[in-house]
């Protein structure tokens, strides 16, 4: 639900904003993350040893660019109130596709090409499902993350196929040039920059926000729900399709069990990253950099010689401190009267105003 | 009804910043204590142990060999591991080794082929690599430290259930999974042995089942044996989950004592059947002298006593000489059978 901000209301008796433009800028969710993200990579590089070091930007880059990757549909996802749980089978079984269909003689480029369509099939199946039969998207991509990962296992059984090609698994471990970025983070940067323009810069951005906030409404104000579902669903199938052939790639393997459990960090990098998980809230810049953040606490937990459960334990409770603190400081400040009640916004989304133009 | 204010989400942005900010200062004195010890040893050999994931009592045995080695030799170890056995997962550790810049690491890969790259990078930042427990491309690495030739385990265990039936009888293998390459190579190699070799020519392999290594399943398939083939004189159960199954059922059936069991166990798991009579003796090697061995070598080839080419021998402690054999495997020797007199040394 969107205000309209006519200037002609010239007997309104509340300020058009509740704080001023700074600190509607600078006091979000999203510049905290980024914030956060800064303070704990300028820590990391001053104390903790070897942090520094030539290799840390590159295996921390590579770890984490297919969270990267699937982060960036799974926002707008959960922008729209649902959720897709299925990514990390959809990427296992895109793993195992690449791996079969080169075993059978097809180069890499064609059977990355039948498996990114392998991809689009499975997020069209989660789609078609979730926005046209109209069941929770819960209950669906728990189903297909079942489904998909017995595919991916069945295809190959415990065996790994892992005589790829060189010249391609160089592109997924080779950086830029001379410098310290990996290769893959050129289409990452391409699908970033899509992926922003569609979210906070087009209507059908817009009408991700409305349905998360209320689909009804969104349906009445004229936003095609089921479509704009169907859209999100595919695209998140087709990018982890490409996440699974980086993966792939990358540690030279394909196996039915690749990516067991990432659903679950994308979906805590972008919990973490500001997004409700009840829909209609989030931005693109604070989920990367919950990515981000994650990543650099494990490599730098890993480099500590930390046992992988405490850097678990350290980002589960930054993801629990970060779904509850709003709420609780919500339930305080109500209960602390300081000053005249104000009357509550009724436009959640911080970018109501910049992208409702 | 919902409160959509700024100043709670304000709020949360900094209280957020200011738990990171704890969290940090927790890891800073872990890290102050880590690199005091690190620059303290000086010339001293610092290495890593990355068994396939933690919270497994057999790599915690292995780990407390590695680290009785290196206190011997007065190296500095380390254990690091995902919590899952998967390749992927090692990556990262693999990595975070070649950024350290360790003396050696001392894996026991979860793939063979996958780690590669990632070994090789860390190999051109000097750091030796030595595999136990399961190996990777010979190439890739510079030592594997073998636990025991799969001829010695199928020898082993075709002795073991021979002296127990009597040298007659019909005889079943309860596996792993039906494509675990280990398990499918020792039963081909028993197999092998049971047709050429004349000392067995009375035992007969009726049957080969598989419990995936689940514990229920495994005991469900034990309970279809004795069902399928009342004459059944013995099982062989060369995996830990299914022998430890497998000796359950038969500790509580009347089979008990009448069914010989033996494979590949660990005292752990088996003390309580080997002492109530339902297993006499079972085999497995000693993952604290595994873990022990590749410290050893490693050792000798970060200090270049040894470069890992064939022939070339080291002192390992306790252990004795030992020499490296073909494309860079290290024996540690035949598998250890375990029965009522030894198991209680062993804890693992």
């Amino acid at each position: 639900m969107t205000t309209t901000q006519s200037p002609a209301a010239p007997t309104r008796t509340y300020a058009d904003y509740s704080a001023p433009l700074w600190r509607r800028w600078l006091l979000t969710r999203e510049l905290a993350v980024i914030a956060l993200t800064v303070v704990v990579f300028v820590y990391a590089t001053i104390n903790v040893d070897n942090f520094d070091g030539p290799l840390t930007v590159k295996f921390l880059l590579q770890d984490i660019a297919p969270i990267l990757l699937i982060a960036l549909p799974m926002t707008l996802i959960i922008i729209t109130g649902e959720i897709d749980l299925s990514v990390a089978s959809i990427m296992g079984l895109s793993s195992v596709l690449l791996g079969v269909f080169h075993d059978g003689g097809m180069s890499i480029p064609v059977a990355a090409v039948l498996a990114l369509l392998a991809g689009l099939a499975c997020g069209a199946l989660n789609g078609f499902l979730i926005a046209y039969v109209g069941l929770p998207s819960l209950a669906v991509t728990i189903g297909t993350l079942a489904l998909f990962r017995g595919i991916a296992v069945g295809l190959l059984g415990t065996t790994a196929i892992t005589d790829f090609t060189d010249k391609w698994s160089d592109l997924a471990t080779n950086t830029i040039g001379e410098s310290r970025i990996p290769l893959v983070m050129i289409p990452f940067a391409v699908l970033t920059i899509a992926f922003v323009v569609l979210l906070h810069f087009s209507t059908f951005g817009r009408g991700i926000y409305e349905i998360g906030l209320n689909d009804e409404a969104a349906h009445f104000t004229g936003v095609n729900v089921a479509r704009t579902k169907f859209i999100l669903f595919v695209l998140s199938g087709v990018v982890s399709a490409f996440a699974g052939i980086y993966f792939t790639l990358r540690y030279g393997s394909a196996r039915g069990d690749n990516a067991t459990g990432y659903e679950l960090q994308v979906i805590a990098a972008v919990l973490l990253g500001g997004v409700s998980i009840f829909g209609g809230r989030g931005r693109l810049h604070g989920v990367l950099a919950g990515v981000v953040l994650i990543g650099v606490i494990s490599s730098a937990l890993r480099l500590e010689s930390v046992t992988v459960n405490v850097t678990n334990i350290i980002v589960g409770l930054l993801l629990v401190a970060s779904v509850i603190l709003p709420s609780v400081l919500a339930w305080t400040s109500s209960r602390l009267p300081r000053k005249a009640a104000t009357p509550p916004e009724s436009s959640p989304t911080p970018n109501a105003a910049s992208a409702g133009v | 009804m919902k409160f959509h204010t700024r100043r709670p989400i304000a709020l949360a942005a900094i209280i957020l910043t200011a738990s990171a900010a704890l969290t940090a200062c927790g890891s800073d004195d872990g890290g102050d204590s880590g690199s005091d010890s690190s620059s303290d040893g000086g010339g001293e050999l610092s290495m890593t142990m990355l068994p396939k994931n933690l919270g497994n009592p057999y790599f915690d045995t292995s780990t407390a060999g590695a680290e009785a080695a290196a206190e011997d030799l007065g190296a500095e170890i380390e254990e690091v591991g995902p919590e899952t056995a998967s390749p992927d997962a090692q990556v990262s550790y693999i990595n975070t080794v070649a950024q350290q810049g360790k003396d050696a690491l001392i894996l026991s890969a979860n793939d063979p082929e996958a780690l590669c790259d990632a070994i090789d990078e860390a190999r051109s930042a000097d750091v030796k690599v030595i595999t136990f427990d399961a190996d990777t491309n010979p190439d890739c690495r510079d030592l594997f430290i073998n636990q025991a030739t799969a001829e010695g385990i199928a020898a082993k265990q075709l002795e073991l259930i021979s002296d127990q039936i009597g040298g007659k009888g019909e005889i079943a293998i309860l596996s792993a999974a039906a494509n675990a390459t280990n398990q499918n190579a020792w039963i081909d190699m028993m197999e092998k042995e049971l047709a050429d070799n004349p000392d067995y020519a009375d035992i007969e392999l009726v049957d080969t089942v598989y419990g995936d290594d689940d514990d229920q399943k495994s005991f469900d398939q034990t309970e279809a044996l004795l069902q399928n083939h009342p004459d059944l004189k013995g099982i062989i159960s060369p995996t830990t989950v299914g022998i430890a199954a497998a000796a359950r059922y038969l500790s509580d059936s009347s089979s008990k004592g009448k069914v010989a069991l033996t494979g590949l166990g660990t005292p752990n798991q088996m003390r309580e059947y080997v002492e109530n009579g339902t297993v006499e003796s079972f085999a497995l090697w000693n993952p604290s002298d595994l873990g022990a061995l590749a410290t050893y070598a490693a050792a000798a080839l970060a200090n270049g006593d040894i470069s890992g080419e064939e022939g070339d021998s080291f002192e390992a402690g306790d252990l004795g000489e030992f020499e490296v054999g073909a494309d860079g495997v290290v024996l540690l020797g035949e598998p250890f059978t375990f029965n009522a007199d030894n198991i209680g040394d062993f804890d693992f």
